[in-house]
Order: structure tokens, then sequence, then C-alpha cells
């Protein structure tokens, strides 16, 4: 029975079609701007359909990401299922400074979606394009303790050859000597500045330390070995490295401030 | 029940008919003699930029083929409602908007798949190959015939660049990679020349050019096989 109806449809849908085709003229300008006014309309409705319906699943999935990324840092893996479960074991607390390195905020527990104070919910990524001065922005910090050791994990953005690039340095609790770092790039080119977010690359921070001043760290065309300052860039993504020697540079400016205030606070 | 059967016998046979010589020869042709990339020499940018690792291309060979069955199938049900002076931006229009559901679907879905595409994305929808097929075939043709021509050529596309990454992964960095697998290195680490060995990966392999020399082997096979395909 079914098939004789769908039959039977598509025979009454094909003939109403027959008849539009006769009646009107397809190479008419009227036409063209009736179908293109149409298409855009439905592909309009369609695509804003299917950006909305699957945002809350993008959303989480890149809250996820970011918890991968901070754990990454302080070299924990883990996996997207798991990071939720993970994430709270190590972070203890998120605090954002403003650009002095005074704490404004200071979150512990669990992390509210829809809470635009909680340091997690900073858009780095977002205040860096808007190129406002340091002064006017809010930076998150994230304080993790592994093994009993207190680690600052602190997200960098910047720029690569193509695109942004971001990433996450952690800190060891001398605040000088570098755990681990983990970086990431949206464009960069596959096999040359794409490879700053492979392990070869951040597995030569760790256990670096930070110049006393300005630049603090370095990626250099080589020769790094002898110095603990520095690390070695990648071949034929010279921009890329220079961009994440640029952004590391500018953001730790403002996070050893806060550590400077912390090494105060607690020598007296 | 007897009008049942008779209609549904009547269907299967003219399934059947859809795979008739003719449209057969539409999922064989590109495979081979009508190759889009060796021989109609369309989508080469996409097979230099993507073949370095095998999981790439497997990923861009699927998107591709998906985004090419979606767009023919609907070029060629709206074929007699699309104005002819603005098909190409129709054409346009439908694969860009293809081309977005997938990396949202993805996105959202597989977002470890999605980061691994996210550069290619925009390299499907400038892929000549999709409209080319648009524009030759899906415009005139029912949606049937329209579909298995897409299968044919997203495939044929698809071999060339599973062959291509093959070759370069191997001999560029002695691993092969799937994905949801990551990179398998299946030489052992005392045979290169850094741990004290004979060998060493060749780098020329990873970079584009190569790309271009290993299509040109599979050209050079394929007319060597079929004199027909050699221009006079």
């Amino acid at each position: 029975m079914t098939t004789t109806f769908f039959s039977q449809t598509l025979t009454a849908v094909k003939s109403v079609f027959r008849i539009f085709d006769m009646a009107i003229n397809k190479n008419s300008t009227g036409y063209t701007f009736i179908f293109s006014i149409l298409m855009v309309v439905i592909v309009g409705v369609a695509l804003a359909f299917t950006s909305l319906t699957l945002k809350p699943l993008q959303k989480k999935n890149a809250a996820d990401k970011q918890m991968i990324d901070i754990l990454g840092a302080i070299q924990v893996i883990t996996t997207r299922t798991n990071a939720k479960v993970d994430f709270p074991i190590y972070v203890v607390e998120r605090v954002s400074l403003d650009s002095e390195g005074n704490v404004v905020d200071s979150k512990t527990g669990d992390i509210s979606a829809t809470d635009a104070t909680d340091p997690f919910n900073l858009n780095v990524k977002k205040d860096y394009r808007s190129k406002k001065p340091a002064s006017e922005l809010i930076f998150p910090l994230y304080i993790c303790e592994k093994g009993g050791d207190k680690i600052y994990v602190i997200p960098v953005v910047g720029s690569g050859l193509w695109g942004p690039i971001w990433g996450y340095i952690a800190i060891e609790s001398d605040m000088h000597t570098i755990y681990g770092a983990k970086f990431d790039h949206k464009t960069e080119t596959p096999g040359l500045g794409a490879e700053i977010r492979e392990d070869f690359f951040t597995d030569k921070f760790r256990g670096k330390t930070l110049n006393e001043v300005n630049p603090f760290f370095n990626v250099l065309k080589g020769g790094s070995n002898t110095d603990t300052h520095s690390v070695d860039g990648i071949t034929g993504g010279t921009i890329t490295s220079k961009g994440v020697e640029e952004m590391v540079n500018r953001t730790l400016a403002i996070y050893l401030r806060y550590f400077e205030k912390q090494t105060n606070t607690s020598a007296k | 029940m007897s009008t049942e059967n008779s209609t549904a016998t009547s269907a299967t046979s003219k399934r059947e008919s859809l795979f008739s010589k003719k449209n057969k020869r539409l999922l064989k042709d590109p495979l081979g003699d009508s190759n889009p990339i060796t021989i109609q020499v369309l989508g080469i940018c996409s097979a230099l930029a993507i073949t370095v690792q095998l999981q790439q291309a497997v990923i861009m060979s699927l998107s591709v083929l998906f985004v090419m069955i979606g767009g023919n199938l609907i070029v060629s049900m709206l074929r007699n409602l699309i104005p002819d002076r603005i098909r190409i931006i129709v054409q346009l229009v439908i694969i860009a908007s293809l081309v977005i559901i997938v990396d949202e679907v993805l996105k959202a879905y597989l977002p470890d798949v999605s980061e691994k595409l996210s550069v290619f994305v925009g390299l499907i929808i400038t892929n000549c190959i999709i409209m080319g097929r648009l524009e030759a075939f899906a415009l005139a043709n029912k949606p049937g015939p329209s579909v298995l021509d897409a299968i044919g050529n997203g495939l044929g596309y698809a071999w060339i660049l599973l062959a291509v990454s093959v070759v370069r992964e191997i001999f560029g960095s002695g691993a092969i990679s799937m994905p949801g697998m990551g990179q398998v290195k299946f030489l052992p680490e005392g045979w290169f020349i850094s741990a004290g060995g004979f060998y060493e990966n060749n780098n020329l392999m990873i970079l584009p050019p190569m790309a271009l020399v290993v299509v040109g082997v599979i050209i050079w096979i394929q007319r060597s096989r079929n004199k027909a395909l050699i221009e006079s």
C-alpha cells in the first residue's frame, strides 16, 4: 500500500513541476531573482538551524579540549570522556589576574559553563584579537597540584604564520622552571609550523628555566643545547616558532608580576 | 496483496536498470580511463597538499565523496529549476553549504577528526572535481545516474590520494597512519642512521613536489598500459 501511495504522490509532484515548467520562462530576470532569493533563504535557514542545534555539543567539546590541553601542560594524558573527571583532581584553583599581577577573582570546585567570571570561561583568544591594552584585560591562571607539588598553568595566545596559535605553559612551584608546555594552532602548514603541537617540540621545554629579564625564553634556530633559557625552533616553521616565542614572552611578562608578589608575601 | 507484489517487482526492475551497462561505466570509468586526477588533471592542488599522511588522505577522500554525492544529488534534482544564467553561483552555494554542514557535524560529533580536517575544509569547496561533475553531469542527468557518477569520481579521486599518500608516508616518515589509530612507525629504531643504522627517511617525499612526481609515475603506468590515452 505504501509503495502505491508513494508512486502516486511522485507522479502528482512530477505533473505539478511539468505545469510549472511550461508556465514560466526560466531565463527571465524575475525568475532568476525569485530563485536566488528563495535559495538564499532556504540555505540560510538550513545553516542557521545546523549551527544552533550543534552549538551546545561544540561548546562542550571545546571545554573538554581546554581541559585536555591544561592537563597536557602538566603531563597528564587524558581523553575526551575522562577530561571532566580528571580536571578537578589536578586543578585545585582557578585564579584571574589583572595586568599588574593582582588577584581579581578566585574559584574552586565545579566549573559553571554560564558563569562568565569563572577564569575557565575567560576567552583569552578573543581578548588577544581585540588588541586592547593589557591593563584592560583579565588573565586566567590555573593552580594545579600533582604529586604534592604546586604547578602554575598559564594560557598563552599569539599569531603564527597563517592564523592564531595558542597553548599552555606550566611553571613549577619555584616560579622559575618550566614543568611542561602544550601548543596548538588553527591553520599552520602541516609538516612545518603545525609541528608545534607535537610532543617532540613541547618536550624540549621541560626542565628549561626562565631568564631573569625579558626575553624570558627564546625559540632559536639551533644551538639551544647548551642554553637553559631556550629551545630549538622548527625547521621550515620559522615564523610559527617566532610566534611561539613572542606569545610566551608577552604573556610571561604579566604573570611574572604575580609570581613576584607571591614570593614577596611569602618572604614577609 | 497482489498489487503490492507487482509494484514491488516493478520497483526492483527499475532499480536494476540503475546498474545497466551504461551506468556501470559511470562508476568504472573515473577509476581508470577518465580518472579526475590522472586524466582530467583536476583537484591536483588538494592531491599535493594532503597526501603527506594516509589518515589525512582518508578523511579528505570521505569528505569529498560525501560532498560530491550530496551536491550531485541536489543539483540533479533541481536541474530543471536552476536558471542557466546563475547556475555556477547556485552550484557554489550548494557545495559551500554542504561543506559547512560537514564541518559543523564533525565539530560536534567527531571533534578529533575535525581538528585534523580544519585546514582542508576550504580546499573541498575549491576542489575542481566537484564543480566539474555538477556542471558536466548532474545538470543534464537524472538523480540516480548522477549519484553513481559522484561515487565513481569520488572513488577515482580517493584511490589516487590513498596511493600517493601511502608511498609518501612510507618513504618520507617510515610509518603508516590511519584515522583513529594514529601513526604507526614500523621500521625498527636501530635501522636509522641517528641510532647507528643504515637507513634514513627521504625528506623530499614529505615536500609537495614529490606528490607531483608520484602522480606522474601513476600517469606513466596508466598510459603505458592503455596506449589510447596518449595524446598525439
